[in-house]
């Protein structure tokens, strides 16, 4: 048992998240004493270090809530909670989930359409491509207003204009990687494809298009996360109500520092499930191709 | 292996044919004032060091590379004509099997390029299959296949087509001396099954006496011919006829055409 456990991966693991756990509760106390401290001598008392350690654990505004204090929140707003309460965790990562996988859908489909049109077209490639690399220097904190103002004005709400802010993040990786993944086909490949005399689709379908899957999928990793940050950047500047970008506003709001730390960790749950979701996808259609060995 | 061969024009023909490319460091003569012909049922192979233009000639026939000045023909037509009609089948240096392919479905790209039925794709596939000695191996993935069965797959690949004509670039340049031994044998064996014409480029003498009816000796800067010498070892060809006087001759005669050529000299 030992053994096994030393040879693969689950040792270096454990050690590792062990080393931050107790690294966050010395911070706890480091952060959270000042507070106590401040309240003892208001309170003309004195108190010892002993005294402080267990109270800085158990704030209720903690500066830096303790890792139990978190996790018993979680547990509180998911399991304890019915999905469709509005103080549902899980209700919440839904609505964030959501306009996510739909900004992925669309993001995915436009990188794509651009790195098809930029391999084929000169123009394009020439014409485009400074305004994509350009479109990423825009911090997404500034323009995610103004997309939400605009679709607004023209009477588009809800969903769409996060998922709009999801699709902006999300297409870059994928048109890099899809026009680096089109153009990977050697010269070998297409002079080949060129003595068969195949026409440009042909060439697509048969060569660019299969070439380019692993790049895709590694594109997609990308893409996926940076999805999942434009849906929660959406919903910071419009004051939504729901999604865990309103769930981080509303606690800075009230100072409810375990809200804003559960959320957090709901919203990394989630990038970390999507990322493995894309891998189990990549291999599984890398394997039905013949390309995994 | 005369008798089949007819007395029509030549498959291909060149006329002073050149190619300069036009690089930073100034133009590159590739190849220059190239006259050949060769005929139907012929095994040519062009020998040469690297940079005499050998790959490149090949690559002209086959449309690959457009030349500037001179003239050719292929089929009687231009390469490009010969090209779109499908008139050759290439191979290339590297096998260059899609890895997402298995080996029939690699065989069948020609096939499903020039829009052939289902039943014609298979027909094809297994009639190749065999004359490469791959039956049974048809499900699986190049990565699963020796180096010499994948140019094998490869050299399917170009027959599939049912071209009159095979051109191969180094095609076992990159296998162990034994491995192209044995390919050297099997290519012999579908050369006289098939009665193509095969253009065949290499920098091994032994190979290119081996296989050749014409060899065709190559020097550099310019990339031009130097000398064509015939190799008439007859049809039959076991692998011991290497060690017989006629083929050192003929072997030695290709030696003292590469050394004149400069070919030596760096």
């Amino acid at each position: 048992m030992l053994k096994t456990l030393a040879k693969g991966s689950t040792i270096p693991v454990l050690v590792v998240t062990t080393a931050i756990i107790v690294f966050w509760y010395a911070c706890v106390v480091w952060l959270n004493a000042p507070f106590e401290r401040d309240q003892a001598e208001r309170a003309k008392k004195e108190i010892t270090f002993s005294q402080i350690l267990p109270k800085t654990m158990e704030q209720k505004r903690p500066v830096l809530p303790a890792p139990h204090q978190v996790v018993r929140e979680i547990w509180k707003t998911t399991v304890l909670k019915n999905v469709t309460s509005k103080r549902s965790l899980v209700y919440h990562a839904w609505i964030t989930l959501s306009s996510t996988l739909l900004g992925f859908a669309f993001g995915t489909l436009l990188g794509i359409a651009l790195a098809v049109g930029i391999v084929h077209s000169q123009t394009l490639d020439k014409s485009l491509m400074p305004w994509i690399i350009t479109s990423q220097t825009i911090p997404i904190l500034a323009i995610a207003p103004m997309i939400i103002v605009v679709l607004n004005a023209v009477g588009i709400s809800g969903l769409l204009p996060k998922a709009f802010i999801s699709m902006y993040l999300s297409f870059f990786p994928v048109a890099v990687g899809m026009v680096k993944g089109l153009r990977s086909p050697d010269i070998m490949q297409l002079d080949l494809m060129h003595t068969y005399n195949a026409s440009k689709a042909q060439l697509f379908w048969k060569l660019r298009w299969p070439s380019s899957i692993p790049f895709l999928f590694t594109s997609l990793k990308v893409a996926i996360a940076a999805s999942l940050v434009g849906a929660i950047v959406g919903e910071l500047p419009t004051g939504a109500i729901s999604g865990l970008g309103a769930r981080l506003l509303a606690g800075s709001y009230y100072g409810q520092t375990i809200q804003i730390w559960s959320a957090l960790f709901m919203a990394a749950f989630l990038a970390a499930s999507l990322v493995w979701l894309v891998g189990v996808i990549d291999r599984r259609v890398l394997k039905r191709m013949g390309m995994a060995q | 292996m005369n008798k089949t061969k007819k007395m029509t024009a030549p498959v291909i023909q060149t006329n002073k044919l050149s190619l300069t490319f036009e690089t930073n460091d100034g133009p590159v003569h590739a190849l220059s004032d190239i006259d050949l012909s060769i005929n139907q049922g012929e095994f040519v192979s062009f020998i040469g060091p690297s940079g005499c233009g050998k790959t490149t000639l090949l690559r002209v026939i086959a449309d690959l590379e457009t030349p500037t000045g001179g003239s050719i023909t292929v089929n009687g037509v231009t390469p490009e004509e010969a090209r779109k009609a499908r008139a050759y089948g290439y191979v290339f240096q590297a096998a260059g099997l899609y890895p997402w392919r298995t080996i029939e479905k690699n065989i069948a790209l020609p096939l499903e390029v020039m829009g052939l039925s289902k039943k014609e794709q298979q027909e094809r596939i297994a009639r190749n299959m065999a004359l490469v000695d791959l039956d049974g191996f048809e499900k699986k993935y190049p990565w699963q296949l020796s180096g010499g069965m994948q140019q094998r797959a490869s050299i399917a690949r170009a027959l599939a087509v049912e071209p009159d004509m095979l051109l191969m670039d180094e095609p076992f340049g990159a296998l162990d001396e034994i491995v192209r031994d044995h390919l050297n044998e099997q290519l012999l064996l579908l050369w006289a099954k098939t009665k193509k014409t095969v253009v065949f480029v290499t920098h091994s003498i032994p190979e290119a006496v081996f296989l050749s009816t014409k060899i065709v000796v190559m020097s550099p800067r310019p990339g031009r011919i130097h000398e064509i010498i015939d190799c008439d070892l007859g049809a039959e060809r076991p692998l011991e006829i290497r060690e017989t006087t006629k083929f050192l001759e003929i072997a030695h005669q290709v030696r003292e055409g590469l050394r004149l050529g400069h070919s030596y000299d760096e």
